[in-house]
């Protein structure tokens, strides 16, 4: 359904723009309809700006991003209105996603105001209380409340809500409960499955190996900018072949192992080297389960 | 004993009253100790660790003692805590990314700081090069803007900065939760070794991962709504917690291994109550699977084993 091809994107920095950092290199990844596809990687590997292209919010350098077989860049407002019908993205933190002069319920309104100006008041907010009710928030309890009367979790379930009103087929999900105490994740994530089971194709941009794995079927492993382990996430997380995704598992914190248990070192990674040679192709090493350079 | 804290009751002042962020708590910190303090936002988790150190003007210290190393800590009177501020107290704070002046070199901050405590920047320039390339840092990055360093470097010379004039207690607030897997590593183990060097006595690691926590805590505490829970070594609590809401924190940690098909992960329901007016009795109760007529009245601090306490009525079954 969503496809990105060979997708290059370098930011121009420093002074006037004087320097380039190739951020994103040679991406290929595709979400399948009620799919979760994880993008794991640390700070600086390029996962948000993937997330970021998709959302349109900055330009693809080189390659393409297709949705249902056409090309998403959007010429002109009018077409960039028609896919945010149908891609929406939820972001980090949920206290800077939100007016805090305004009632958080304003999101929905928003939405009416632009997208269906048609619909009168009291069909809007049936429509409303029935995509609160799915993502399992009360409608009485969030309806009319500010931003910090709110919980993350509370307030990122209803940016969702916002974004299933327009009936959507993608979500970009970036880090969206990496804020949130350990008592809500849950609700959230598992929010995420449910929607997965109703057809939607999820983006899950997230640093958490395990948040990764409990929630997705396939994950996509990078860094410096570049993909360098994929597949499906059983094999990926059992049977790591990459040094860097065997160093990532080895630092995720676990109740079942302590670190100091385990004497076995960091292994050694290559150096961030020119980024705009293509990276290492990505080979077969199993069935569903790719791994760059070997 | 390095520490030992009795009774300590902290409220906010609001327009509304008091909110009794931290509501008589007790517990005590041997040498070398590094104890965790696990919980939800909203706690006191970090209310307590502030309270060791500074109160701001908002907190009131309304009754209960702190004893550090046989002398009690003046945690009312801001003026007295000063000279046991970072020589004797110090804290690596939540943001510890925006905790350096962005108008300094690095050097000069430090310097800056020392002198503030009448120490000379001089006699402590060779340890602060030792211990900053210790935890990989060049001498070079006293030279710097804290902008030209990147976000896991400025963490760590908080750390290295933090612990300069070797305290007796450190508490690390959060230090881990904005960094990514690997640096979290590297950051929570380089505490462990600055204790193991004795750059710090003991140590309190505030912090809602208690996967992280696990990991370098000898004891973990658990607190809700402004008290603790339950305290026991660190392998106890994780293996053998007996509060239900040590168990439903537990829970709802997703582990590598597992996935969304096979077992849902549960939440804790329902949310922590307010400290304005905080219920009586148990005030997990409004949330808690076990609730029963009893939890209506102060739970017991039941020791089930040595150095394992649980306020609980439940805690014996």
């Amino acid at each position: 359904m969503l496809e990105l091809r060979n997708v290059w994107k370098s930011y121009r920095v420093g002074t006037l723009g004087s320097k380039r950092l190739t951020a994103v290199r040679d991406v290929s990844i595709d979400i399948a309809p009620g799919e979760v596809l994880s993008v794991v990687g640390e700070s600086g590997s390029g996962k948000t700006t993937i997330g970021k292209m998709v959302l349109q919010l900055t330009s693809v350098t080189r390659g393409s991003i297709l949705l249902d077989g056409a090309d998403v860049t959007a010429r002109g407002h009018a077409a960039r209105k028609a896919y945010y019908r149908r891609v929406q993205g939820v972001f980090q933190d949920p206290f800077s996603s939100y007016n805090p002069i305004f009632k958080a319920d304003r999101i929905f309104e928003a939405v009416r105001e632009s997208y269906f100006p048609a619909v009168k008041r009291a069909e809007w907010s049936a429509r409303v209380d029935d995509v609160l009710q799915g993502v399992r928030l009360d409608p009485g309890s969030v309806l009319g409340k500010y931003p910090h009367q709110l919980s993350g979790g509370q307030l990122q379930r209803m940016l969702i809500a916002r974004a299933l009103l327009l009936d959507i087929q993608v979500l970009v999900a970036d880090e969206i409960i990496s804020m949130l105490d350990a008592s809500t994740r849950i609700d959230v994530l598992n929010l995420l499955g449910e929607l997965k089971e109703r057809g939607l194709g999820v983006l899950f941009i997230t640093h958490d190996l395990s948040l990764a794995n409990y929630i997705s079927e396939r994950v996509v492993i990078m860094r410096h900018g570049a993909v360098v382990e994929a597949g499906a996430t059983g094999k990926v997380f059992t049977d790591p072949r990459h040094p860097y995704s065997r160093n990532l598992l080895a630092s995720v914190p676990q109740l079942h192992r302590k670190w100091s248990d385990s004497d076995a070192e960091p292994e050694a990674l290559e150096p961030d080297g020119d980024r705009d040679v293509p990276p290492p192709p990505l080979t077969e090493v199993d069935e569903h389960h790719w791994v760059a350079g070997v | 004993m390095t520490l030992e804290v009795e009774g300590l009751k902290v409220h906010y002042r609001t327009l509304k009253g008091d909110v009794r962020a931290l509501d008589g708590v007790s517990f005590s910190l041997a040498d070398g100790e590094i104890v965790g303090l696990a919980g939800e936002s909203g706690c006191g988790k970090t209310t307590l660790g502030k309270s060791l150190i500074r109160l701001d003007g908002r907190m009131r210290h309304v009754a209960g003692t702190a004893v550090l190393d046989g002398e009690e800590l003046p945690i009312g009177d801001d003026k007295a805590m000063n000279p046991r501020r970072w020589s004797a107290v110090s804290i690596i704070p939540q943001y510890s990314m925006s905790a350096l002046n962005p108008t300094r070199r690095i050097g000069r901050m430090i310097a800056e700081l020392l002198r503030s405590r009448g120490k000379s920047y001089r006699d402590h320039r060779d340890e602060l090069v030792r211990r900053l390339e210790l935890v990989g840092l060049e001498a070079r990055v006293l030279d710097n803007y804290p902008i030209e360093l990147s976000g896991g470097m400025k963490q760590r010379v908080v750390m290295v900065l933090s612990t300069l004039l070797d305290p007796s207690l450190l508490i690390a607030d959060e230090v881990t939760s904005a960094l990514d897997v690997t640096n979290q590593k590297a950051v929570a183990e380089t505490l462990v070794r600055f204790r193991d060097m004795g750059f710090v006595k003991s140590m309190i690691v505030v912090t809602h991962d208690l996967s992280l926590v696990y990991q370098i805590a000898d004891t973990i505490m658990v607190m809700y709504a402004g008290q603790i829970v339950e305290k026991a070594p660190a392998e106890t609590i994780i293996k053998a917690p007996r509060h239900p809401y040590t168990r439903a924190l537990i829970g709802a940690l997703p582990e590598v291994g597992l996935e969304y098909g096979d077992e849902r992960l549960q939440s804790i329901p329902g949310k922590p109550p307010h400290l304005l007016h905080p219920p009586t009795g148990c005030r997990f109760r409004a949330r808690c699977p076990l609730a029963a007529d009893e939890c209506a009245a102060e739970p017991p601090i039941v020791a089930v084993e040595a150095g394992h306490e649980v306020s609980c009525w439940k805690a014996a079954d």
